[in-house]
């Protein structure tokens, strides 16, 4: 009897260790919802999985997902960057226009990311300094980086041929799921995983979005921390918009219009807080694939592509109402 | 104790909000080892005089001296490098960030080499655990602030505080939104840390709670100075009139 006791004691102790693990991992509601919907996706056509389509879902998830990487960290911050599709669109067509003019490609190319940064430095400035919602500095912006695209091209379309090196560094198929674009968005997640988990940075950013006047009180920038956060994110926001330009062989100054909110659901889907202070590159990561998956999955089994909308709007809500249950589980089972 | 250097003077020191008066050539010091208590009522000045001690801003005119040498903080970390900690009212904790990241923020300790520098969280959490014994809490240092109760928090703040070896510690209204048992915690941290040679500044308006705790009670009232009283010369109810009658 006693043995027997100590047994379901011990199971229950297994069972509320793993319970602890998967609730305090954070990218657990997205993960699951990203598996649940690419099994349903392949039940209704198992085209879905095949080798081919996912290929596809590698080749351009990247250049999407890259600027969500920037929104993340920005939105962990404590700010919002409503500005990424035009910076996206943006970008490739500072390329073209220098290149127009006689610049040398690669410093045309070094140049147009240098001026992203300086559109974040710019959002950040006027939004610590004039103590402005970022939301308003990066809806302007939005408009005016949007508009300047539109100015450069007279809103025609543009080719963009780059010279094979750049290809072969962030548009090209390396393997059968392996392209380089996917490197990037691999490696730079990884990358600022690190800086958010590992380094002093990543606890100013924290501290940053979730009290700022405790971060203030304890020696911290938090003007700068944002400002570098915003510059992130419009340099990530020109980065995917150069992917895209790359692998497509031509600039739009109408791309990357769904940009601002699909970054800010991905975001938040991930586990990410609209109001700073939480969230993690990873979760945006995945929540990109669950995009993408979805996007790609209602197509594949012919339902109306209108119908993307409709689901990303259920599936945002689903996720958040999840990371919260998860949120205050995991409180429960730790303290 | 009057023989010996003070451990902080302030001198002269006047503030203005564009035309609101906040101090008007507030004269104050802290010896060392010593409990002052700031008393006033709502708007004498008090959290403005501490914000200065503290490098939240300059005084518009005055003068800093810090055992004999005159300072000029430009910023908190200023004050902080000359051993002043501040314990704020809203105790200034990022509720989702764990208890070590808390106590750390801002001064982080790294391990690595160069551009690889990492935390060094176990060490950290180390430190983060040595800090709660001082306060008498044990707890896993991995929880975030938000899973601990206001007197836990409140514990935090001050371990954080006292983990940095501070000479001064300013404790803004620390007990204003605590129970009785979690206030008598927190006057048991002030005896402590002057048991190990800390001074502190108990800021409040609850009079009763600043002549238990402290060895001299400084008033202010309307941004001047309006006395000072050594404890064993006089009792609450004094200081009450006092105060009442000041303001």
């Amino acid at each position: 009897m006693g043995s027997v006791n100590q047994n379901t004691s011990r199971t229950k102790q297994t069972s509320q260790l793993l319970l602890g693990v998967i609730f305090r991992t954070k990218e657990v509601t997205v993960t699951l919802i990203t598996i649940g919907v690419g099994l349903s996706f392949y039940l209704i056509e198992h085209v879905f999985f095949s080798a081919v389509n996912i290929n596809v879902l590698l080749t351009y998830t990247p250049e999407l997902g890259i600027p969500a990487l920037g929104v993340t960290v920005l939105m962990i911050a404590g700010e919002f960057d409503l500005s990424v599709g035009s910076v996206f669109a943006l970008t490739p067509l500072i390329i073209v226009a220098l290149m127009d003019i006689g610049v040398n490609v690669w410093a045309s190319i070094f140049l147009s990311l240098v001026f992203a940064s300086l559109i974040g430095f710019t959002h950040g400035v006027i939004t610590v300094k004039a103590k402005i919602p970022s939301f308003i500095t990066t809806l302007g912006g939005l408009f005016v980086w949007g508009g300047l695209a539109l100015i450069i091209t007279g809103g025609l379309p543009r080719y963009f041929y780059m010279p094979q090196a750049l290809i072969g560094a962030i548009g090209t198929q390396i393997t059968l799921f392996v392209n380089s674009q996917l490197l990037w968005f691999v490696g730079l997640t990884f990358i600022l995983f690190f800086v958010l988990e590992k380094s002093k940075y990543g606890n100013w950013i924290y501290a940053t979005g979730g009290n700022k006047e405790a971060a203030i009180s304890r020696g911290i920038n938090t003007d700068r921390v944002k400002i570098v956060s915003f510059m992130l994110s419009s340099l990530l926001s020109g980065f995917g918009g150069l992917i895209e330009a790359a692998r497509t062989a031509q600039a739009l100054p109408t791309s990357g219009q769904s940009l601002p909110f699909d970054t800010i659901a991905a975001a938040v889907i991930g586990g990410t807080s609209l109001f700073g202070g939480a969230g993690t590159v990873i979760g945006t990561f995945v929540a990109e694939f669950l995009t993408r998956f979805i996007q790609n999955g209602l197509v594949i089994i012919g339902v109306q592509s209108f119908y993307f909308q409709v689901y990303l709007g259920i599936v945002i809500v689903i996720a958040v109402i999840a990371n919260e249950y998860v949120r205050r589980r995991g409180r429960e089972l730790r303290k | 104790m009057s023989e010996s250097q003070p451990l902080v003077q302030m001198k002269g020191i006047c503030k203005w909000f564009g035309k609101v008066t906040a101090l008007d050539g507030v004269d104050f010091s802290v010896y060392p080892s010593e409990v002052v208590g700031l008393v006033g009522d709502n708007g004498a000045g008090k959290s403005t005089l501490v914000k200065i001690l503290a490098g939240v801003y300059p005084p518009d005119r005055g003068k800093i001296i810090i055992e004999g040498k005159e300072v000029i903080f430009k910023s908190p970390r200023d004050a902080m490098n000359r051993g002043i900690e501040v314990i704020y009212q809203d105790l200034r904790l990022a509720p989702l960030l764990s208890v070590t990241r808390n106590m750390f923020l801002g001064r982080e300790i790294e391990r690595g080499i160069g551009l690889l520098k990492i935390l060094d969280m176990k060490r950290m959490k180390e430190e983060a655990s040595r800090a709660l014994e001082w306060v008498g809490l044990s707890f896993d240092v991995k929880n975030p602030i938000e899973n601990l109760s206001g007197g836990e928090r409140q514990a935090v703040a001050i371990a954080r505080a006292m983990y940095f070896r501070p000479k001064l510690l300013l404790l803004d209204e620390p007990t204003n939104n605590l129970s009785v048992k979690e206030t008598k915690r927190v006057l048991e941290y002030v005896q402590k840390s002057k048991e190990q040679g800390v001074s502190s500044v108990f800021i409040t308006h609850n009079i009763e709670v600043a002549h238990m705790i402290s060895d001299r009670i400084v008033l202010l009232a309307h941004g001047r100075n309006a006395g000072t009283f050594m404890k064993d010369e006089t009792t609450a109810s004094i200081l009450a009139q006092k105060l009442t009658y000041e303001t």
